[in-house]
């Protein structure tokens, strides 16, 4: 028997090199401080590198390869690392600090569990083109591809869900990995963009400097984001405006990103065109501008969905006519001349035919726009307006505008929204969850201010409300962050609550507990027959929890309670609770069922106020009827 | 609004047909599978590939034949575009193009058929690469429609074993995709 023992391959340099590193992820690896400057490090120089790109809040999660990042922290005090309780969080929590500020959100993980549990936060960034730099550490080099205690191939996993991804594997390559991860993520159409760094890399002795903004744009050739449209398109679509009587405008999230909200208004104004919005487009324009239409798509306001399908030029800007938009797009605007803006040329074509096509960022493309385009007097539009405002009242005053619960002493969703962003003056963000909440947020929440409405809309990840209100509410200490968040969303992710407490990260959340699963109740009753199934979420006492939490909490069952309530939430000094108990059996109307067009919108479903009436229960379509209806529109 | 308004064309219905696209990467490693991951999450075939190094050692040239309808083909190259590692992609499916693909085909053989499968072979332009007792292999290059006829004509030796490299594809003139990529 010779010394080497079981090692495969023994006395071949692999396999010292393996050993080596085996015996590397247990040594003791602390940085040796006593006396003199010690060497700097990789995990120095990703600390450096993020300081440089301006981002000083890490969400994140400690595990053994990461460790030693850890290590160093102490030595780069304008770092602050908040621990949450799961990597889920981490990665919603950056997501919500990058759609609130604006800025790059960071969120880091350790290997293996630690990398995948970040994932379903990735793929909400990537979904909603949100600027993320997601960073996880990974098993030393030479042990890559050995299923090493925590390893897994995180890049191949990110791959497809991210704008971009790097395994580094030496610590002279994190200056500039670091460096081009940012850039890709926050230009262009922003996306997350993952780096997955070996221990060896953060451990490893580095010299490397930091590179320059020229020297990393100089470094990707095959990365050229186009800003400005094609000139003679933009002059096209300056005479389709010209020429247009029903022009709408719909404008998406690209708006926010390229900070035109201004230039958005500017042409609204000049050619008096109505401005409808997407769910990520919420907040390009003060809902209470005169030309502020409304909310559109498969939840969206009727009024809304009419005049686009009574359009003669739509003019999409930074929206992608994604299928919750645009329904059946066989039916869809059917007079319609199609504009579509977006600075992805993969967007343009992919759902719907362009007619006009423009590539370039919405400012640039908005601010070369706006000279072209005629002015438009209001009285040449009068008699368009004027039918716009007829349906308007029409869909706002139906009693499905919300359900008209609270007239009867039931706590309705859609006013508990209203009253939260009224008594927050419409200047809070309002983080949505994923279902019925969501849609509420989206219809009711009367926002104001651009990036004020955060919500996965692309992904649809339940359990997104309370983290990435954690996000939103460091990105932006001087406003009020809510989380309104419904109780199967809530339950998915908090464990945050501990985080809040302790961070003191002052997150106000609006617990929508309608002890259901309300969206899947809703489809089950009207998309599936009445055959319930799952949709009956039990729940703790969440005044215990919030108890157990030290979070302070109210519990609202009735429509008088509820602006005390909001109030004295607000005037705690940190995180609050309340507990809304809502109606249980109320639907959000109006609603699209999936391969219907925009002309199909179902407005209400039974007997009027059965939704909100307690002890209604048992399914309004008999389920044992063969000629009950499925997918049946009004 | 009447409902007579015609129904509203979707993207992409024309006739699916092998189109070739030709990629200039980074030759780096994991780029390979970015494209290929890219093609199978977008729902696009990949019908062939081939992938080597370029003139300049930091860049590999791609070849991919994919079928489809044209908007089809052209989300592909737009969202081949996206990735940060790819450098230029251009369809030349339209183009004046030299298309060439290399097959190696190992065919049964005997005394007897020796002499007519070394003829053939010559006939098509192609070679016989090794000869044994029992068994021949065949070379040919050429475009992928010569290749299946000489398969074709193969198949009474009885084919063993067959590999093809799939289409390789240059442009004819001056012009060079390659002088094109921006750096």
């Amino acid at each position: 028997m010779t010394q080497t023992g079981h090692v495969p391959g023994a006395g071949t340099s692999a396999a010292l090199a393996t050993e080596r590193a085996r015996k590397e992820m247990l040594r003791d690896a602390r940085i040796e401080r006593r006396g003199g400057p010690r060497p700097r490090i990789g995990a120095d120089a990703l600390c450096e590198a993020l300081l440089l790109q301006g981002s000083n809040i890490i969400w994140g999660y400690p595990g053994g390869v990461i460790l030693p990042l850890y290590d160093v922290l102490v030595d780069h005090p304008g770092l602050r690392h908040i621990l949450v309780r799961h990597e889920q969080a981490a990665a919603h929590a950056a997501d919500g600090f990058a759609r609130a500020s604006g800025k790059v959100g960071v969120c880091l993980g350790t290997s293996g569990p630690g990398a995948t549990n970040l994932v379903t936060g990735i793929g909400t960034s990537m979904l909603d083109s949100v600027p993320v730099v997601a960073i996880t550490g990974n098993v030393p080099g030479v042990l890559l591809g050995k299923d090493a205690f925590q390893e897994i191939d995180i890049t191949g996993i990110t791959l497809p869900m991210t704008k971009h991804n790097y395994l580094i594997r030496s610590a002279d390559e994190i200056p500039h990995a670091i460096a081009e991860a940012f850039h890709i993520a926050r230009s262009g159409r922003p996306g997350p963009v993952h780096v997955d760094i070996t221990k060896d890399a953060l451990m490893g002795e580095t010299t490397a400097p930091h590179p320059t903004q020229a020297e990393v744009e100089a470094g990707l050739p095959g990365y050229r984001p186009k800003l400005d449209g094609h000139a003679r398109q933009i002059k096209v679509l300056a005479d389709a405006i010209a020429a247009s009587k029903r022009p709408v405008i719909l404008a998406g999230h690209g708006i926010l990103i390229s900070q035109a909200e201004r230039e958005l208004l500017e042409l609204a104004r000049k050619a008096q065109i109505p401005v409808a919005w997407t769910l990520l487009g919420i907040g390009v324009i003060d809902e209470s501008d005169p030309l502020a239409y409304g909310y559109m798509g498969m939840h969206g306001w009727k009024h809304v969905n009419r005049a686009i399908q009574s359009a003669d030029l739509l003019i999409g800007i930074g929206m992608r006519y994604d299928d919750r938009v645009t329904g059946n797009v066989r039916t869809f605007a059917p007079s319609a001349t199609i504009v579509h803006v977006d600075i992805d040329p993969a967007e343009i074509g992919k759902n719907v035919v362009a007619d006009i096509p423009i590539v370039g960022d919405a400012k640039h493309v908005l601010a070369a726009l706006i000279p072209l385009t005629p002015s438009v007097a209001p009285a040449a539009r009068a008699d368009y307006f004027a039918e716009l405002a007829t349906w308007r009242t029409a869909s706002e005053s139906s009693a499905w505008h919300g359900s008209g619960g609270w007239r009867d002493g039931v706590l309705s969703a859609d006013f508990v929204v209203e009253r939260i962003a009224e008594g927050s003056q419409h200047d809070a963000n309002l983080t949505a969850d994923v279902g019925q909440n969501q849609m509420w947020v989206a219809r009711y929440g009367g926002f104001k201010r651009a990036n004020s409405h955060l919500s996965s809309g692309g992904l649809g990840t339940m359990g997104f409300a309370l983290p990435a209100a954690m996000g939103a509410a460091v990105a932006v200490p001087e406003k009020t962050s809510w989380a309104i968040a419904g109780d199967g969303g809530f339950q998915m992710t908090l464990q945050e609550l501990a985080t809040i407490v302790q961070e003191r990260i002052p997150v106000k959340i609006a617990l929508m507990d309608n002890k259901k699963l309300g969206m899947i109740r809703q489809w089950q009753e009207i998309v599936y027959g009445g055959n319930y199934h799952s949709e009956q979420l039990a729940g703790p006492d969440y005044l215990k929890l919030c108890d157990a939490y030290s979070l302070p909490a109210w519990k609202v069952s009735k429509p008088e309670e509820v602006d005390a309530a909001v109030a004295a939430a607000l005037a705690v000094d940190g995180p609050a609770l309340i507990w809304f108990e809502i109606a249980e059996r109320q639907n959000v109307y109006p609603m699209m069922p999936a391969g219907k067009g925009l002309s199909d919108l179902i407005d209400k479903w039974g007997d009027d106020g059965e939704d909100v009436t307690e002890g209604s229960s048992g399914p309004r379509v008999d389920p044992t009827d063969p000629n009950a209806p499925s997918g049946a529109t009004k | 609004m009447s409902g007579a308004a015609p129904a509203r064309a979707l993207p992409g219905s024309g006739d699916a047909r092998r189109h070739l696209i030709v990629a200039i990467v980074n030759n780096r490693p994991g780029v390979l599978n970015r494209v290929a991951s890219l093609m199978r999450a977008r729902n696009f075939n990949i019908e062939s590939l081939a992938v080597s190094v370029t003139e300049r050692s930091d860049t590999s040239r791609m070849t991919l034949t994919i079928l489809g309808d044209e908007v089809h083909v052209e989300q592909a190259t737009k969202q081949l575009y996206k990735l940060i590692d790819v450098l230029k992609v251009e369809d030349v499916t339209d183009s004046a193009i030299v298309e060439h693909e290399l097959a190696l085909i190992k065919v049964r053989v005997t005394s007897k058929s020796r002499p007519e499968l070394v003829s053939l072979a010559e006939m098509h332009h192609g070679r016989v690469v090794d000869l044994g007792d029992d068994a021949a292999i065949v070379e040919i290059v050429g475009e992928p429609g010569d290749v299946d006829r000489v398969v074709e004509l193969l198949r009474e030796f009885g084919i063993k074993e067959l590999v093809r490299t799939g289409s390789v594809v240059m442009a004819r003139g001056s012009g060079s995709i390659e002088e094109q990529v921006k750096r």
